[in-house]
């Protein structure tokens, strides 16, 4: 089972990015369960939402304590929240930042934990050229699809155009094919 | 077809499915997905000659359907929490009068202090107003469930909750099997009223009873609670027929055979339990686990059944009866008598604290090495809880106790103590 644990604030879409992941998977064949962190969403607040995928039926309904996967759509909570907490040994974190890691003031957190891998790239930047809004969730989870591949990428464009039909979808899908172009070019382990 | 849904989208299309003719809603989280998407099936035309109404309250949403209903129309609504609170008296009239409603609770804990997160609080202050309760273990369950409650509904005449936990189970998105239109029509004959309001024969209904007979209409309404017992096994079974999956009964085991020590919970907390039970045995515990489906009525013959050569039950509630501890072990000890087996309370998942797999784990361990206190207390913070009695203790006016407690743990925008 993979478990995902993403960060971000109320108004960012961390609810969907978690929903897009679940259904990209199903539509990939596997099981998937996806659900938010139920905080009384204000915009602005911390915002966590989880997503499991699994090839086999889900049960569990505890929260994600020990993520293989982090994503964090707000690096302003780097430092606010304990996003790191129960850290899988070899996880994969994903950043949204135009900084990179080592400007993050992770360093040392990167040299504590050989076996994550860690990586920030500018998904809001990215968003905002194609849909004026610097909506990252797209990015986060075009981003981990393309690192991991536990994801396909037709998949994912499809969840999106499920998710968000006409236009907008269409945008979208052109901000995941950006991303994936993007994090395929430039992106190096930490 | 198999679906990736978020569970309050999955229940308000079976609800539609069964084309009820009247809905009176009154939005309130968790619930207001499934009202809000059933508002719009019944506007775009989906749901037959469905009226739906916006009403004022949610006293009024009941109100409006114990009188639909008894024109016989096939009626539904959903709340939560204080919404289901205050539709209390017309829970109790719904029931009393023999109204077969079907009615989603998206379980919410009660306040004060106020708090919109899961736990049971909130059907079980009804759980005695003569309603069938049902809990769902996951979305395909809730769906499945609402299916079988309209015809269990109007089959007993008597209304029916669907129970699903509020967040955990509405607002997750899983894979759930959507039934046809053609399957649901199959399982839900058309709605036979055994009493309607009808001009061209009229009656009354509503009499006053006095105490001449008062007990026996009681009676007759907990004699159908009994037919309930094998009524619910056996729509489950045509259930499982038409739609070739096993939904719904009295309760479902999980290795219970063989196992020295039992767990027993409602709704989804079973899910994270059927994982610890996995855990647990492979480190050679012999434990196993049991789902009630059926809260009222209570099965309590199917409960002796199933425990037949364990040694402990520990029943995880996500409920507290203020002053005594538990009430599902309540009805557990009380099915239970005369069998030798020591039953448990934990009280876990108040309020929507999260119930994690580790933390039962421990507790069955616990409990088989040392025994439990009784009620035992999930992950409570016994440090701010102490310093709290402290202060009551030290001073008369110590102020409001939700306010303190935050302070206590340190929360977010709460003062310093």
């Amino acid at each position: 089972m993979i478990q995902i644990r993403i960060h971000g604030r109320g108004g960012q879409g961390v609810v969907t990015a978690a929903e897009l992941l679940a259904l990209a998977a199903f539509r990939d064949g596997k099981e998937a369960q996806a659900f938010p962190s139920f905080g009384s969403e204000r915009t602005g607040a911390p915002v966590t939402a989880f997503c499991r995928i699994d090839s086999q039926p889900i049960r569990s309904r505890e929260p994600v304590y020990h993520p293989d996967v982090l994503l964090i759509q707000d690096s302003t909570l780097l430092h606010q929240v304990d996003v790191f907490a129960g850290l899988a040994q070899s996880a994969l974190v994903l950043i949204n930042s135009t900084r990179h890691v080592d400007a993050l003031h992770l360093t040392d957190f990167v040299t504590q934990h050989p076996g994550v891998q860690m990586y920030s790239f500018p998904a809001s930047d990215l968003a905002m050229k194609h849909l004026g809004r610097p909506f990252a969730n797209i990015g986060m989870v075009a981003g981990y699809a393309v690192l991991t591949g536990e994801v396909s990428k037709a998949s994912v464009n499809q969840a999106i155009t499920e998710k968000f039909p006409g236009k907008i979808g269409e945008l979208n899908v052109t901000v995941a094919a950006e991303v994936y172009d993007y994090v395929a070019a430039n992106l190096a382990k930490v | 077809m198999k679906q990736h849904i978020e569970g309050s989208q999955a229940v308000a299309h079976a609800v539609a499915l069964c084309r009820p003719e009247v809905m009176a809603c009154y939005p309130i989280s968790p619930q207001t997905h499934i009202v809000e998407t059933l508002s719009r099936k019944v506007k775009a035309g989906e749901v037959g000659n469905c009226q739906f109404l916006n009403v004022e309250s949610e006293f009024g949403a009941l109100s409006v359907l114990i009188g639909a209903s008894a024109m016989g129309a096939r009626t539904y609504t959903a709340t939560t929490s204080q919404g289901l609170l205050f539709m209390a008296e017309a829970v109790y009239n719904a029931a009393g009068l023999g109204l077969p409603i079907v009615m989603t609770i998206a379980n919410r804990a009660v306040g004060a202090p106020i708090n919109i997160w899961n736990d049971h609080s909130d059907s079980m202050s009804m759980r005695d107003a003569g309603w069938l309760q049902l809990f769902a273990e996951d979305n395909q369950e809730a769906v499945d469930l609402h299916i079988q409650a309209f015809r269990l509904a109007e089959e007993l005449s008597c209304p029916v909750m669907v129970c699903m936990d509020g967040y955990i189970l509405t607002h997750a998105y899983e894979v759930v099997d959507l039934p046809t239109q053609e399957q649901v029509d199959a399982y839900l004959p058309v709605f036979e009223p055994v009493q309607v309001l009808d001009p061209q024969d009229p009656v009354s209904i509503g009499a006053m009873v006095g105490p001449e007979a008062f007990a026996e209409v009681r009676y007759l309404a907990h004699n159908k609670h009994l037919r309930a017992l094998e009524e619910i096994p056996r729509l489950s079974q045509a259930f499982q027929d038409i739609f070739q999956r096993s939904s719904g009964g009295l309760l479902k085991t999980y290795h219970t055979d063989e196992a020295e020590t039992i767990l027993l919970a409602l709704g989804s907390v079973n899910g994270t339990i059927k994982d610890a039970v996995d855990d647990l045995r492979e480190e050679g515990w012999p434990v196993g686990s049991i789902a009630l489906r059926a809260y009222r009525p209570f099965p309590s013959h199917a409960l002796r059944h199933v425990v037949k050569g364990a040694k402990r039950i520990i029943v995880i509630e996500k409920d507290l009866a203020v002053g005594k501890g538990g009430i599902v072990s309540s009805d557990v000890k009380m099915a239970l008598q005369g069998v030798p087996i020591i039953v448990d309370t934990v009280i876990a998942g108040l309020g929507g604290r999260s119930i994690p797999k580790a933390s039962v784990i421990d507790t069955v361990k616990q409990a088989c090495l040392e025994g439990l206190e009784e009620p035992h207390f999930l992950d409570l913070n016994w440090d701010a809880i102490n310093r709290e009695l402290t202060r009551q203790q030290a001073q008369r006016r110590s102020g409001p106790t939700p306010e303190n407690i935050l302070r206590e743990i340190g929360a977010p925008g709460a003062s310093p103590i």
